[in-house]
């Protein structure tokens, strides 16, 4: 900030007043490369209409001028791209956006400039964009669509263009809990505040803007001071939380609440995060979100300068801004009046009163024909003069059809269409709205509530956005008249002035649209709505949604409550992806699990392969390696010699009590509880549905201990599915369960040599007669404590030695320090997938995909015929289940050499019912294999393991079929002799 | 998103510490079952517009199942309680028939 | 503008060893409470007394934890205590990384990782919960918390906690 003595930013900054801003620091900014100047304590929007900017963009569809409408969340216009770079952010609102010192801004949706945009040659065209333009023009040819029109359309329509780098801010989240949430820093909601605290329990108050008090301090005289002295009373309160900057843009089930609070929105040298979002518990929500004012649809409605009356006044009195000096009022209502006596009291002039009314005696109406202004009662809007700027405006009669009487110069329009209550969380989870015929606006249903978890109302909304527009108890204000109902003006507008008529600013629907809609028999308001896009622009219809009701109602004849209103859907603003992300992007995006020896492996260049959320080694490539030669070196040096394999990940479940045995007889196909003490045994799960889910080694640590390995991505699964059986179904076995996988390092070491290897670091007898296949024993291997199974994944001569994961690191370089001699290779993932692939043993995940069950992999073998049950048996009993005709697994050998594609299938004769060919089988693993020297697959095949020698084709895409014959998935050592070492 | 309490620690967590676990009180058909009870245990569920007896894991607390008898219109919790309990306690009971007077369990 | 600090520090703990309990807690939790020196946590309680503490994991679970050099004679304590009763009890003490985390705002570092009321969460409470997206669990010590978390996700978790620490992001209102 610069603290010069210059002169007042802007042309149209008033010599004093300003409520909100600092005069002491002037700040400059840049706006499409002009550069501008404000004040500290501007928005982006108060900042721009005192330099005297009042074309802020386009619009969407017809890319007409636009200049800033509101003065709050509710602006549909003045959306702007802020910042540069990462920091980038298209649509970003300009009346709710602090001004900050260097501030880069641009407008959107114009080209080549915001003063002479080529797009705008639709707006002569407007009457040929009716509603439902897109779905009627661009049916037919149907390819058009792809090729020519969309992607047209998405040039010329998009809003904001999207941020190309990556977002250098921080984001946070954090969890808030109260027994009162206060949604709105009003004088309702901090009133209700204080009620709250006074009855005990936490309470949290919201506040949108850096500003408490809302519309009051503004509005009504002696404002800021019934504020301040809330504002005082809730400090001094221990269990008052007031929070500023805070938008609760969400209400959900059960009273969460989502909050965005904004720490460092543009201002990066903060060094905070950008933004964080509360998700926030609430016992209760007290809704005190106040209300939108409506503009009112009269032809030119959307010309720059044409505003919000409210917006205007609060222009002027918050931010010492004239929106313009000579002003004309047009409304429905005396609320609007105030804009005037606002004006006046800041010097500017007052054009005159446009009243819709025919009678306009109220306390404020008469306070400004005292201050010598006009009131044109029963008038209204003709037409507006001027295209990017106004110039006057022409009058008629209301209740006529537009016949002009006569002419006002002036250069802003403030309009009050009147005041539609902020009702968005009250509705976000089921509270039901009522139309206010007397108020003219939807309002909550008391009877109708949302509810929390113990079916108690959990929501309540108090002041204007319960419909007490003046919240006159409070404010000290005096009750008015509601406001007149003037949905079109003239109330009998030609056809033509009705293509003028603007409803939804941001997704231009304008009125003539809504009755398109409602002649082409969209009756439903949720039709209408989409049909026409009203309401479903950024803004979310916060000006436009009620207008555009009573439109449709009026063009169905009916009334607005029978219309009803389209459901309001959170966010109440948009959230940006930042938030919702928070911490969880770079190196915490999500979890990586690493195994203990994750750091070995980096140091080793290991290509990582995700399991889950585990990294596990894929390969390690050497020197210039490409992977595929790393990990046949790996194969052969498996074969030929020994190899390291990390297997850390595998699932350990600790299964123990005197009913373990009968337990895992459930829950393996196999028998389990005749497992010896001291023996392995590989084990199949299914599902009660007979599916095949998991596999892995059991082993029997002691007469009640089992100990179930299972697949890397298992471990917490089938932990889940034995914990959910063993409390839900046979909760009254004797059987304790933990899943121990993060307790020990596990490392295979594999091939002709791993014998060796152990026997060079000593301890242990680890001969064939000590520790035959499928057993283990427990000891100190080199000093080590291990528990040492004799299992293969590979076919070869093989130990996995599990020891307690901090000791893991230590064991493995022990074992590759021992191993030296031997030519000890560390391998991946890859590799094991190839060795076990070369023998013809299934992959979970590989070989089952949630359809497959052990029989259509020959695994009959591992399924218990003695067992009277077990889970999924009774499904595999099933007559489709039996079937003679199940893919079954085979062995599949390419005739050409080229390897299978994974996945592809084999075509049969005939085709289908939708013309498909007909498939007979897929392949489910294919390698190439370096022991074999030629590509290895596995299939299910229709029949396969009768069909041995067939060939089966395999068409790809983009080249010929692959031809391969059906052999034994038992690609080598069929005997089964190696493992034996 | 649900507050749900789980009975085992008596906490009462935010969903995001739960996972849901469809249907409570099936019954269990193996072996010898006739197909239309396999079916029916497999695949068939009330799916009912009001109270609902489901199961929950208190997967991120204690790790154990309970059983909650919900309002899958209003979302009211009427209680929560052990899964190994073959029905929902009087408690729970009383508190869906404040809410629906003719409710039966249809377990 | 005055240097911003962290928000709490966070420390690892290493050397402690940890013991899974699983029995029937009503028949079997005297002769836990005997075997591991330490009085019966109540529900989602812990129970610490000099370097030992007792913490409530399930209904039917519980996790001792204690200097390293003590485990063993722990384990066969409890083994010895529990034999003849259904149950489980094994060494859990490579399982998990322990971290403590320190200062005066400690509180707020949890508030933004755990959907946890911590102003309802009192010494003496053992709360099961999620930081960020992994499993975790932390009761208070002096000065702010200990938290255990499965060993594979350290690395994730301390860059988790350091992040939501980092200076200048109070969560007191501005
Ligand atoms: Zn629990």
């Amino acid at each position: 900030m610069s603290r010069p003595s210059a002169p007042p930013p802007g042309p149209f900054r008033l010599a004093s007043g300003g409520r909100l801003i600092d005069r002491a620091y002037s700040t400059g900014f840049r706006f499409n490369r002009r550069h501008l100047r404000g004040f500290k304590g501007d928005t982006l929007a108060s900042a721009l209409l005192g330099s005297g900017v009042a074309l802020v963009g386009r619009s969407f569809k017809y890319h007409r001028p636009r200049g800033i409408l509101a003065s709050g969340v509710e602006e549909p216009n003045a959306l702007l791209g802020l910042g540069q770079g990462g920091r980038f952010e298209p649509n970003q609102r300009a009346t709710t956006t602090a001004l900050m010192p260097g501030m880069v801004t641009e407008s959107q949706n114009a080209w080549p400039s915001l003063d002479s945009d080529v797009g705008a040659i639709n707006a002569p065209l407007w009457r040929f964009f009716p509603a439902g333009f897109y779905y009627k023009t661009f049916i037919h040819p149907r390819a058009a669509w792809l090729n020519v029109f969309e992607p047209v359309i998405r040039r010329a329509a998009g809003l904001g263009r999207a941020p190309k780098q990556a977002d250098p801010d921080r984001y946070e989240q954090a969890y808030g809990f109260a027994e009162t949430v206060v949604v709105g820093g009003g004088i309702a909601g901090l009133s209700a505040a204080r009620d709250a605290a006074r009855e005990g329990g936490r309470v949290l108050v919201l506040e949108q803007t850096p500003h408490w008090g809302g519309r009051t301090p503004v509005d009504h005289a002696g404002g800021e001071a019934r504020v301040g002295a809330l504002l005082d009373e809730l400090r001094g309160m221990e269990n008052v939380t007031l929070r500023r900057n805070t938008q609760a843009t969400g209400l959900y089930d059960h009273g969460y609440l989502l909050a965005r609070e904004s720490l460092a929105d543009h201002d990066p040298k903060a060094d905070l995060p950008r933004q964080r979002l509360w998700r926030i518990r609430a016992g209760r929500v007290i809704v005190a979100t106040g209300a939108h004012e409506r503009p009112i649809a009269f032809a030119g409605n959307d010309v720059p300068g044409v505003m919000l009356a409210s917006a205007v006044r609060d222009y002027i009195v918050n931010w010492a801004v004239a929106p313009g000096r000579r002003i004309a009022v047009v409304t429905s209502n005396d609320d609007a009046y105030r804009t005037a006596l606002a004006a006046l009291d800041a010097g500017l002039e007052v054009a005159a009163v446009i009243d819709a009314r025919p009678v306009a005696d109220g306390r404020l109406p008469q306070a400004v024909r005292a201050r010598g202004v006009e009131v044109l009662t029963g008038t209204g809007i003709a037409g507006v003069r001027g295209g990017k700027l106004i110039s006057g405006v022409d009058l008629c009669a209301q209740d006529g059809a537009g016949k002009v009487t006569g002419r006002l110069d002036c250069d802003c329009v403030a309009m009050s269409g009147g005041w539609s209550p902020v009702v968005h969380l009250w509705s976000h989870c089921g509270g039901r709205l009522l139309w206010d015929e007397p108020g003219g606006f939807f309002r909550p249903e008391p009877s109708r509530p949302p509810t929390g978890p113990d079916g108690a109302p959990n929501v309540a909304v108090v002041g204007a956005a319960d419909g007490d527009l003046a919240v006159a108890a409070l404010t000290g204000a005096e009750v008015e008249a509601p406001s007149a109902q003037v949905w079109l003006m003239p109330a009998q507008a030609t056809r033509k002035a009705r293509f003028k008529m603007w409803l939804d600013y941001q997704n231009d629907v304008k009125v003539s649209d809504v009755v398109v809609a409602a002649q082409e028999g969209f009756v439903s308001v949720e039709h209408a709505k989409r049909y026409t896009t009203l309401g479903m622009a950024t803004d979310q219809g916060k000006t436009s949604n009620v207008n555009g009701l009573a439109v449709l109602s009026e063009a169905l004849a009916q009334p607005v409550a029978a219309t009803g209103t389209t459901t309001f859907r959170p966010p109440y603003t948009p959230l940006t992806f930042g938030a919702i992300a928070a911490e969880a992007k770079g190196a915490i995006f999500q979890p990586l699990r690493r195994t203990p020896m994750h750091a070995w492996h980096e140091a080793r260049g290991a290509a990582w392969e995700p399991v889950g959320l585990w990294r596990r080694p894929y390969t390690y490539p050497q020197g210039g390696e490409t992977h595929t030669d790393a990990i046949n070196r790996e194969i052969l040096a498996v074969r030929g010699g020994v190899g390291m394999l990390d297997a850390s990940t595998l699932g350990k479940i600790l299964v123990t009590g005197p009913d373990a045995g009968r337990f895992l007889d459930m829950v393996y196909t196999g028998m389990m509880s005749s497992l010896p003490v001291g023996k392995c045994r590989y084990g199949l799960m299914c599902n009660d549905n007979g599916f095949l889910i998991d596999d892995g080694v059991v082993v029997r640590l002691a007469e009640d201990q089992w100990l179930c390995h299972t697949t890397t991505g298992g471990a917490e699964r089938i932990h889940g599915h034995m914990e959910d059986w063993l409390q839900c179904e046979w909760f009254d076995w004797k059987v304790y369960t933990a899943n121990l996988t993060e307790q020990y390092a596990q490392i295979a070491v594999v091939g002709p040599k791993a014998r060796d290897l152990l026997e060079a670091l000593g301890g242990m007898d680890v001969s064939a007669e000590a520790l035959p296949f499928m057993t283990f024993a427990d000891g100190e291997l080199g000093g080590h404590p291990v528990r040492l199974y004799r299992i293969s994944f590979s076919g070869e001569l093989s130990f996995e030695l599990a020891t307690p994961a901090g000791r893991g690191l230590a064991l493995w370089e022990a074992l590759m320090a021992a191993g030296k001699p031997f030519g000890v290779t560390p391998y991946g993932t890859e590799a094991m997938h190839v060795l076990r692939a070369e023998k013809g043993f299934i992959m979970i995940g590989d070989e089952t995909d949630g359809t497959v069950i052990p029989q259509d992999l020959n695994l009959h073998w591992a399924i218990s015929k003695k067992k009277a049950d077990f889970i999924g048996k009774r499904a595999q009993e099933r007559s489709f289940m039996a079937s003679p005709d199940r893919w079954r697994l085979v062995g599949l050998e390419s005739l050409d050499g080229r390897m299978l594609p994974d996945g592809v299938y084999a075509v049969a004769e005939g085709v289908n019912a939708n013309g498909q060919r007909n498939v007979q089988g897929r392949v489910t693993s294919t390698y190439a294999s370096p022991t074999l020297g030629r590509p290895i697959a596995m299939g299910l095949v229709a029949h396969g393991p009768e069909r041995m020698g067939e060939i089966l084709e395999f068409p790809v895409k983009g080249a010929d079929s692959v031809r391969a014959r059906i052999v034994d998935p038992v690609f080598y050592d069929k005997e089964g002799t190696r493992a034996n070492g | 998103m649900l507050l749900l309490t789980c009975p085992h620690c008596g906490i009462a967590a935010e969903e995001t510490e739960f996972n849901p676990g469809g249907e409570a009180h099936l019954k269990r058909h193996g072996p010898g079952a006739s197909d239309e009870d396999f079916e029916g245990y497999l695949f068939l569920r009330h799916n009912v517009k009001g109270p609902v007896l489901e199961r929950w894991r208190h997967s991120y607390g204690c790790g154990k199942w309970f059983l909650a008898a919900r309002d899958s219109v209003t979302l009211q919790v009427y209680g929560t309680y052990p899964a190994s309990l073959a029905h929902p306690s009087d408690e729970v009971g009383d508190s869906v028939r404040a809410a629906h007077p003719n409710w039966r369990t249809q377990i | 503008m005055a240097e911003m600090t962290a928000l709490a520090r966070v420390t690892r703990v290493e050397g402690l060893g940890m013991v899974t309990i699983r029995a029937d807690l009503d028949r079997a939790g005297d002769a836990i409470a005997g075997a591991s020196g330490l009085p019966l946590p109540g529900r989602v309680g812990i129970v610490a007394e000099g370097d030992r503490a007792l913490g409530w994991m399930s209904p039917d679970e519980l996790l001792l934890m204690l200097p390293h050099a003590e485990l063993a004679d722990a384990l066969t304590d409890l083994r010895e205590a529990l034999r003849g009763e259904a149950s489980l009890v094994a060494d859990v003490s490579d399982m998990r990384c322990v971290f403590d985390l320190t200062g005066e705002d400690a509180d707020q570092v949890l508030a933004k990782l755990s959907p946890t009321d911590l102003e309802m969460f009192p010494p003496g409470a053992l709360r099961r919960t999620r930081l960020a997206q992994v499993p975790a669990a932390f009761w208070r010590i002096p000065g702010g918390f200990r938290l255990i978390a499965f060993r594979s996700v350290e690395v994730y978790l301390r860059e988790l906690l350091e992040t939501a620490a980092a200076p200048g992001t109070w969560l007191d209102p501005r």
